[in-house]
């Protein structure tokens, strides 16, 4: 009971953890998207179109696939789809210096139409009966095991039984610690974060940081909208399904106070919280709606005592939201 | 550059982008409506494409989904297009002194679930014992009221700790969300729906049941005009907009001035929470305001923070999101189309600003002459 609540809770989390680990990054570079909710819409519509077509291609017959190819094309399909969206808000941003939130929302009105339009689209294609188009072959490579994890009883249960999303979701955050802190690329982004004038007369490409930084955040927020679609409900997409998750990577960003290692536990929690309604014993069903909102009330008391502590290492970038200008100076 | 000579510059780039002293407001605006022109040519072509049809007849699809058959005479069409925009502008007004003051509330709908839910409740639990206009001068101060303190709530946090409040307000949206679920269980008996309500609605002028609705946003529109650009309120919004420093240096009271503010900007969206509620659906659900909160920040950006302009960009925005809706309805597919166009659009008006506020030069093509 408890390691499956654990194992739910994980692979909840595992999509605002990928949201939250590209927005940290953007965020870095002093940009602040809040277009990741639309951009994580535009990743799992590109990697369900993706497997979609290879499913086709295969007349879907899972003895056609090729299990790296159908693990391979939604993921570079995802990854294609969001780093587009990320150029577009960094063009938009760093070249046109159009203000960054109201970019990022019409980012997300726009990401968030896409994956509903082409979903739809998709659904039609299929004349299916169902509002729904269910990869569940492509979703069952995506969910292989390890081959072991069965025989180690409950440690198997708890730590090797995701699916490999959720692997590479913890190892990219734990990758994108490591280059933030210990690397002289991220000391470069953080300097572009932290004061981009100083940086760029340190002779750091601050432009060029900005869209690298957003772009490879948007490519790693897209696979969580993969991870969801692919993992969580075993290939099955439906519209507007993917909810609000989007925006609690984004909150998860300043819960994890810009740490993306922090983001790990963060997410996790989160996905407890998401969850907690229907583990607790005896809940009526109206106490379990007033349940969903636990997530929503931590973050806000999250957000309320670090802004309390005021603690100066745990600050966003000094420049985000801010766009930089080389002749504003 | 007399040392400049280490640094071998071979080439100036190709492009130079130079910030423009200001624009003139005449001309900057020609630079909008001109990429609202473009954007409607592209729209055309899109839609176009998607349907199988001319470009006449998309734009007289978008023409008769929107508006009908006014030129006989019927106007239901037109009255509830007018609905949707006095909506929509009502939250974009709500939003706008908040923007004003540089507090970026993503709270509308929430504020406005909120606002719409006192409603409703007076409505079920008051209709049969309170007199008719008592029974609405009651709905309207409860969900002033309770758009006001889902408001207040994060303006306080945000006055005194300085808490992140784009995150506080959009968190508040899921709280609200919930409690409507919660509501809707208790009420809806298993059914989780509450049948309309004929109890304190709204009266109809004629058979036209918008036009208080309509009324309403009309006249809150000149009052935010006037209270933004001519009373000392409006000023002291401006100038904690501008910098909190000097706001603190002329003796504002920076605290009051985000509270004050975000309790009106909470108690607008409470008041189309009722609009929405006693006027139109007589009846309440999560999805009351649809989403209409983020639209509304954008509309509030894309007016400039004036009513009336703003009036104008809704109007558009409202006929193309309902216009090619109903372009993707005719040619059978998913009406989400008019959210991707809709995007489009106001990625557009964003990218043009660029060109209000910057110019670019090319490269002189004479040669470079060594210093």
């Amino acid at each position: 009971m408890i390691i499956q609540f654990i194992c739910r809770a994980i692979l909840l989390g595992v999509p605002l953890l990928y949201g939250s680990t590209g927005e940290i990054i953007t965020e870095k570079s002093g940009h602040l998207n809040l277009g990741i909710p639309g951009i994580m819409y535009v990743g799992a519509i590109s990697g369900v179109t993706g497997s979609f077509l290879y499913e086709n291609a295969c007349g879907n017959d899972i003895a056609n696939m090729s299990p790296v190819l159908a693990v391979l094309i939604p993921l570079l399909c995802s990854i294609i789809g969001s780093v587009l969206m990320g150029l577009i808000y960094s063009f938009l941003t760093v070249t046109l210096h159009a203000n960054q939130n109201v970019t990022g929302l019409a980012l997300t009105t726009l990401g968030i139409g896409l994956g509903n339009f082409l979903g739809a689209s998709l659904i039609n294609i299929t004349k299916s009966e169902l509002p729904s188009i269910a990869l569940t072959k492509t979703s069952s490579f995506f969910l292989t095991e390890l081959p072991f994890a069965d025989k180690l009883g409950w440690f198997g249960e708890l730590f090797l039984s995701h699916d490999f999303l959720t692997y590479l979701a913890i190892i990219i955050a734990l990758v994108a610690t490591f280059v933030l802190n210990r690397t002289r690329v991220g000391l470069n982004l953080r300097a572009v974060g932290e004061n981009p004038a100083t940086a760029d007369a340190a002779g750091i490409n601050v432009p060029k940081y900005r869209y690298v930084a957003t772009c490879i955040g948007s490519a790693i927020a897209g696979l969580g909208g993969l991870q969801y679609v692919m993992a969580y409900a075993n290939g099955v997409w439906s519209n507007n399904a993917f909810g609000d998750r989007g925006w609690m990577a984004i909150a998860l960003v300043i819960f994890a106070v810009w740490k993306p290692s922090l983001a790990i536990v963060g997410s996790f929690l989160f996905g407890a919280l998401c969850n907690a309604n229907n583990y607790i014993q005896g809940l009526g069903t109206e106490t379990q709606e007033l349940f969903k909102m636990l997530p929503y009330v931590v973050t806000i008391i999250v957000l309320i005592i670090t802004s309390m502590r005021n603690n100066k290492q745990n600050q966003p970038p000094a420049s985000l939201g801010v766009n930089y200008f080389r002749e504003e100076r | 550059m007399s040392n400049a000579k280490e640094i071998k510059i071979s080439r100036e780039p190709l492009l130079k982008v130079v910030k423009r002293d200001d624009m003139p407001p005449l001309k900057a605006w020609l630079v909008r409506f001109g990429t609202l022109a473009i954007s409607f040519i592209i729209i055309g072509l899109f839609s176009m494409a998607i349907s199988g049809k001319s470009f006449g007849e998309t734009y007289e699809i978008m023409f008769m989904g929107v508006f009908g058959r006014i030129f006989e005479g019927k106007l239901t069409m037109l009255w509830k297009y007018l609905q949707e925009v006095a909506m929509l502008l009502a939250l974009a007004l709500a939003l706008t002194p908040a923007f004003k003051m540089k507090f970026w509330n993503c709270g509308a709908e929430g504020q406005a679930l909120m606002g719409g839910l006192a409603a409703m409740i007076c409505m079920i639990e008051l209709g049969d014992i309170l007199s008719y206009p008592v029974l609405i001068a009651v709905i309207a101060v409860t969900s002033i009221l309770a758009g006001a303190v889902w408001g207040l709530i994060p303006a306080i946090f945000k006055a005194f700790f300085n808490t992140n409040e784009t995150l506080f307000t959009l968190m508040m949206n899921y709280i609200a969300t919930q409690i409507i679920a919660y509501y809707l269980y208790i009420k809806g008996g298993g059914s989780n729906v509450i049948n309309p309500v004929s109890a304190g609605n709204f009266p109809t002028v004629g058979t036209n049941e918008y036009f208080v609705n309509i009324t309403v946003v009309t006249v809150i529109t000149v009052i935010m005009f006037i209270y933004l650009k001519y009373s000392k309120q409006g000023y002291e919004i401006s100038v904690v907009g501008e910098s909190q420093n000097t706001a603190r240096y002329i003796g504002i009271n920076v605290k009051k001035v985000i509270i004050r503010t975000m309790a009106i900007s909470g108690a607008l969206c409470g008041v189309t929470g009722m609009l929405l509620v006693a006027g139109k659906d007589h009846s309440i659900n999560a999805n009351l305001v649809g989403g209409e909160g983020f639209t509304a920040i954008l509309m509030s950006w894309l007016g400039q923070f004036n009513p009336f302009i703003m009036a104008v960009m809704i109007a558009i925005i409202t006929f193309i999101e309902i216009g090619v809706a109903k372009v993707a309805d005719t040619a059978l597919l998913n009406s989400s189309f008019s959210s991707i166009i809709v995007g489009i659009v106001i990625l557009m008006l964003v990218g043009c600003e660029f060109f209000i506020h910057y110019s670019v030069k090319f490269r002189h093509n004479k040669k470079e002459v060594e210093a």
